[in-house]
């Protein structure tokens, strides 16, 4: 792979991405002020001192953005990425063992599916503690359902391929069957899917926090900033739009990274088409 | 008779996307040349990518996606309809030019009734009434020996058999009496005892009508039967073009005459056959849903031979390897393998016994992983059953691919960088390293060109005799049995109808089935159709 193979758009998407994770890791050191310092008036217009301008209660817009990305980032990725390691593993038993394990894994998560997510967290958040780990936990239950349907349908139609009847044939484990005979064919649409899912996470932890039940004041995150500052649009001021434009811009940053990955894996030598 | 269609300096021309490369142009089709005369028919043969199809349909000024006709002309009693407008076009096809598919199961909306679809064109075309054209097509189907022809019409696609559906096809392009058809392999899907109706159908049909047409095949045999010219061509080139007597009795081009020569393989069945290396004995067995698919099978091949099932599709043939190789548990009967009982199922069966009975598929697209490099594929096996590994493995997995005849460049390819007869050598090797003592071939050479497929069964024979393998080879294609076979088993609906050694099998006196399956393997030879016919004819009279 050369570097110029790699498309611009992947190139906007990476810095986004990279830009935001500086801002997560090196939040202490980058933001000029600290996450909950109240530095002036509420609502303070932006100027030489305050880049972006204060917010409802006075604390520098630009430092929480960045200590945001912190608590967003780590919630919405861990999320993700829990969601994908047990939905694969359960989604891909489930294609190559078939029967009565495929049957009562579906249904189960079938009737997961059938209670609408955000009522359904809603309800366990507002029972459970709150803490970061139950609200990982729960975002990851709740898209780990959606990763257990995409991925036991892509499973299903490589588990079909002659291939693999023949590496059955040879008398291969199962973990051999999963990990070398179906992963690596069905990568294109899970590579899809987790960009779309890290995109879902980091918009569903937004409504939480909207709502009062994700991520608890005063630490920062961008969810929570657009709540706290939504009065201000009535009075002109812009300060929630800017957490609003930070998540919209990651979502689209992480999708362009995602769709040339797609391209690359769908056109990979021995690559089974445009999947 | 006047020139109807003249095809001059054709050029086609394609763009392909080489992964990882920048796209480049490929040329199809390299200015080939041909006239075709009212009322004749132009036989094209070659193997695939031979550009046979492109040439048939840029005879209706059609380039199929992303292809491109560069160059040439392609005149129609005088007009180059290459230079027609969208309506011009339009006012061709479907009128004075129309089109047979391969696949007439893909070519049918199935929403629709037959009839309708069938004298669609005609209507759109303004050519006839409705009530006319629906008279025309009840004469055509009597005429092309459709079963009911007064109901068939109101049948829907699925409702016919695959022989049915193209002859309705082949009525389709009929409908509009063409000036021209092309007939793109109509009955290379086809079972041999079906093909020969519908083959006798088309050839009544273009006689009765006069009509002009293209006929594409690879099948050398086929195509004597129908034309009158053949035309031989290959990488988009022509490489020899004649009457039919001139082509298949004295072919001037080397490349003519190998496909002429073809199946020059000779294999004398061996003389002991008593002794079994697998035995099975009155196997039957089911899917799911317990309608038996084979009934009480016993049959044995011996150490070192052939044993070829031959029949046509759903006769029970790969469901009694599915049996073999303990992917179905039969459910009844036993299983011998080297003179031990062996497990019904694979779960149960030893790794041992695995790498024992090996077996190679017909798709070798589909029976490699496509994400795994070909030393991936062959090293796998020794990793497996002998713990091969690192420089012993490589050499090993060189050597292998050596005695497929492909060298050892090839071992960091993915199959995606190999050609339909690489993958299926590569197939072979895959099953050679496990060190079997029979490979189960199911059809391992109907999905490739007959050269290729030619080259695949030399490979196996030599590797027979080196190695004293055993072999099951799965066919619907009798030339193969007689070439390669010790013994034959025929079977039919699930049933094993006849079964011993070569000689005995395939020498009268025949059971009714195997009487038919012999007869309507088409022959290369001018007239082999019109015999048959016509034997078939006194002996129905003689019933």
């Amino acid at each position: 792979m050369n570097r110029r193979s790699i498309p611009l758009t992947a190139w906007i998407g990476f810095a986004g991405i990279l830009l935001a994770f500086i801002c997560a890791i090196f939040a202490p050191w980058i933001a000029p002020y600290g996450e909950t310092e109240i530095v002036g008036d509420v609502w303070q217009p932006a100027d030489a001192q305050f880049l972006l301008g204060l917010d409802n209660l006075g604390r520098d817009l630009l430092s929480r953005l960045i200590y945001g990305a912190r608590t967003t980032l780590f919630v919405a990725l861990s999320a993700t990425v829990l969601a994908f390691s047990v939905g694969i593993a359960l989604s891909f038993i489930a294609a190559v063992s078939r029967g009565m394990i495929d049957m009562v894994l579906s249904r189960l998560n079938d009737l997961m599916m059938s209670i609408p997510t955000l009522i359904l967290a809603l309800v366990v958040l507002a029972v459970l503690p709150q803490s970061l780990t139950v609200l990982i936990l729960v975002i990851a239950a709740l898209e780990t359902t959606r990763v257990f349907r995409l991925g036991r349908a892509v499973a299903l139609d490589v588990a079909v391929m002659d291939f693999v009847e023949a590496a059955e044939l040879r008398g291969e484990g199962k973990l051999w069957i999963v990990f070398r005979e179906i992963l690596p064919n069905t990568l294109s649409p899970l590579l899809a899917e987790f960009g779309l899912r890290f995109a879902f996470a980091i918009l569903f932890v937004s409504t939480l926090s909207f709502l009062g039940l994700g991520i608890q004041p005063p630490t920062a995150d961008w969810g929570g900033m657009v709540k706290d500052n939504k009065d201000g649009i009535i009075f002109g001021v812009s300060a929630a739009l800017l957490p609003g434009a930070a998540i919209a811009a990651l979502t689209i940053c992480v999708n362009l990274v995602v769709d040339w990955l797609l391209r690359r894996t769908s056109s990979l030598k021995g690559g089974r088409g445009d999947g | 008779m006047g020139k109807l269609l003249s095809v001059r300096d054709l050029k086609i021309e394609a763009t392909s996307y080489p992964p990882g490369e920048p796209p480049r142009r490929i040329s199809i089709v390299n200015g080939v040349s041909f006239d075709l005369e009212k009322g004749r028919v132009l036989g094209l043969i070659g193997e695939s990518g031979a550009g046979k199809s492109t040439i048939g349909l840029a005879a209706l000024a059609y380039g199929r996606g992303g292809v491109e006709i560069t160059g040439g002309e392609v005149t129609l009693d005088g007009t180059d309809i290459l230079k027609l407008g969208k309506s011009g076009i339009r006012g061709l096809r479907g009128r004075r030019i129309c089109y047979v598919a391969q696949s007439a199961a893909a070519a049918f909306n199935p929403a629709h009734r037959l009839g309708d679809q069938v004298i669609e064109a005609t209507l759109r075309h303004g050519l006839l009434s409705r009530d006319a054209a629906r008279k025309r097509a009840l004469d055509l189907f009597r005429m092309l020996g459709l079963p009911d022809p007064e109901s068939f019409g109101r049948r829907y696609p699925h409702q016919v058999s695959g022989g049915q559906l193209q002859r309705a096809m082949t009525a389709m392009a009929l409908c509009p009496k063409p000036d021209l058809i092309v007939f793109d392999e109509p009955t290379t899907a086809l079972d041999v005892t079906t093909q020969i109706d519908v083959l006798a159908a088309i050839k009544h049909a273009i006689e009765e009508t006069g009509t002009a047409a293209l006929y594409i095949t690879h099948d050398l045999a086929v195509v004597a039967q129908i034309s009158d010219e053949i035309m031989v061509l290959r990488h988009g080139d022509m490489v020899e073009h004649g009457p039919v007597r001139q082509i298949i009795e004295q072919p001037v081009q080397d490349y003519t005459k190998a496909l002429v020569n073809m199946r020059s393989i000779r294999h004398d069945e061996a003389p002991d056959q008593s002794g079994a290396l697998l035995r099975m004995e009155n196997i039957s067995a089911s899917y799911g849903d317990g309608v038996p698919v084979l009934h009480d099978i016993s049959l044995h091949v011996p150490r070192g031979q052939t044993l070829a099932i031959v029949g046509e599709s759903g006769s029970g043939k790969s469901t009694l390897a599915r049996v073999a190789t303990g992917l179905l548990p039969p459910s009844a009967g036993r299983i011998e393998f080297g003179g031990q009982v062996l497990p019904p199922a694979r779960k149960a069966r030893s790794r041992d016994d695995l790498r024992r009975l090996q077996l190679i598929y017909q798709m070798a697209d589909t029976a490699m992983n496509p994400r795994q490099t070909v030393r991936e594929i062959i090293g796998r096996p020794l990793t497996f059953y002998e713990g091969l590994r690192g420089s012993a493995r490589v050499a090993r997995v060189k050597e292998l691919l050596d005695q497929i005849e492909m060298g050892s460049g090839f071992i960091d390819r993915y199959p995606a960088e190999l050609s339909g007869g690489q993958k299926q050598r590569v197939a072979i090797a895959r099953a050679l390293a496990a060190k079997p003592e029979l490979i189960i071939c199911d059809e391992p050479t109907s999905a490739l060109d007959p050269l290729v497929a030619d080259g695949i069964l030399k490979l196996l024979l030599r590797l027979q005799e080196e190695q004293g393998l055993s072999y099951i080879f799965i066919t619907h294609d009798i030339a193969i049995v007689r070439a390669i076979a010790d013994s034959v088993a025929v079977m039919h609906g699930g049933r094993l109808v006849r079964f011993g050694p070569k000689s005995r099998a395939l020498a009268p006196p025949f059971d009714d089935y195997t009487d038919l399956l012999l007869k309507s393997v088409p022959e290369l030879e001018i007239g082999w159709l019109e015999r048959i016919l016509a034997t078939r004819r006194r002996e129905s009279a003689g019933h």
